[in-house]
């Protein structure tokens, strides 16, 4: 066991509430944020985390350490979103989807580029200012269905590994760099579409 | 030449191979051949940029604040299940 994790698990078993505070203030909002793409609101979403909350102190003396506790909670706040969402109807088998990275209007008849990205920047050589395209980022992964967002959001925002949201989201290693590569070649066109592009 | 290209990737292939190249998920043999019309085509240089720039964006989002008392609500309702159960 990670040696954080180890004197959390041990504070927490001992019902240490700074322990628990401190995993609270580490991952609710990613928790909410993740919750909140199998169900309806944010109010339901923080209802199925607070579920999960409840799972983990009734769960901590079963808890052997074969994941990280981050993993452990991300799961279990995924089985409770998605209970949820099966409450809502809302429950969908997974979509991976089969739009392609580019329309294919932008290729000619030889699969060569007819309209080629456009620079995303006047300036030669330079690159937009992540921080700055970050913003708008935030919102335009919110239109990503559901499946995708989930994935970019534990990958690319919470800087998970392939097999840590594989484990998490129960999906086989195909499907996750399917859903990866979806959304962000999703969110590419949309920037480019939003700079005025093509 | 152009018998080459043909044999080799289009451009509408290329892009479909950009999340297996960044995440290493490519064969020796596919990611040379991507490199290699990499090497030659500038459109699908900048749209593997721009893809990265995509990433390096996603790394710099903010998390959500969390609305005022939702520690300690929460640490609250801890105590309540820890002493309840």
């Amino acid at each position: 066991m990670h040696g954080d994790d180890a004197d959390l698990v041990r504070r927490l078993r001992a019902g240490d509430e700074a322990a628990f505070a401190v995993l609270v203030r580490r991952y609710q909002a990613q928790l909410v944020r993740l919750a909140s793409t199998f169900v309806s609101s944010r109010a339901v979403a923080e209802e199925a985390v607070q579920e999960a909350w409840l799972g983990v102190v009734r769960g901590i003396e079963r808890f052997e350490g074969r994941a990280s506790i981050r993993t452990w909670l991300f799961r279990i706040v995924v089985n409770q979103a998605r209970t949820a969402g099966v409450r809502e109807h809302r429950s969908i088998p997974l979509d991976l989807g089969d739009e392609a990275a580019v329309p294919a209007g932008r290729f000619d008849r030889d699969g060569d580029w007819a309209t080629p990205p456009g620079q995303w920047t006047d300036e030669v050589d330079a690159r937009l200012d992540a921080k700055a395209l970050a913003g708008r980022l935030k919102d335009l992964v919110l239109e990503l269905p559901a499946a995708q967002r989930q994935v970019f959001t534990l990958r690319d925002i919470e800087h998970m590994g392939a097999d840590e949201v594989c484990e998490i989201l129960g999906l086989t290693e195909g499907n996750q760099r399917v859903l990866l590569h979806r959304a962000r070649s999703r969110l590419r066109g949309m920037l480019e579409a939003e700079m005025g592009g093509v | 030449m152009l018998f080459r290209r043909r044999r080799s990737l289009v451009c509408r292939q290329a892009v479909e191979l950009m999340t297996d190249y960044l995440e290493d998920a490519l064969s020796p043999r596919g990611r040379d051949r991507l490199e290699a019309h990499l090497a030659e085509c500038p459109h699908c240089t900048e749209y593997l940029a721009q893809i990265r720039d995509v990433i390096a964006a996603a790394g710099h989002v903010e998390p959500d604040d969390l609305p005022s008392g939702t520690v300690d609500g929460l640490v609250d309702l801890y105590r309540t299940w820890r002493t309840g159960t």
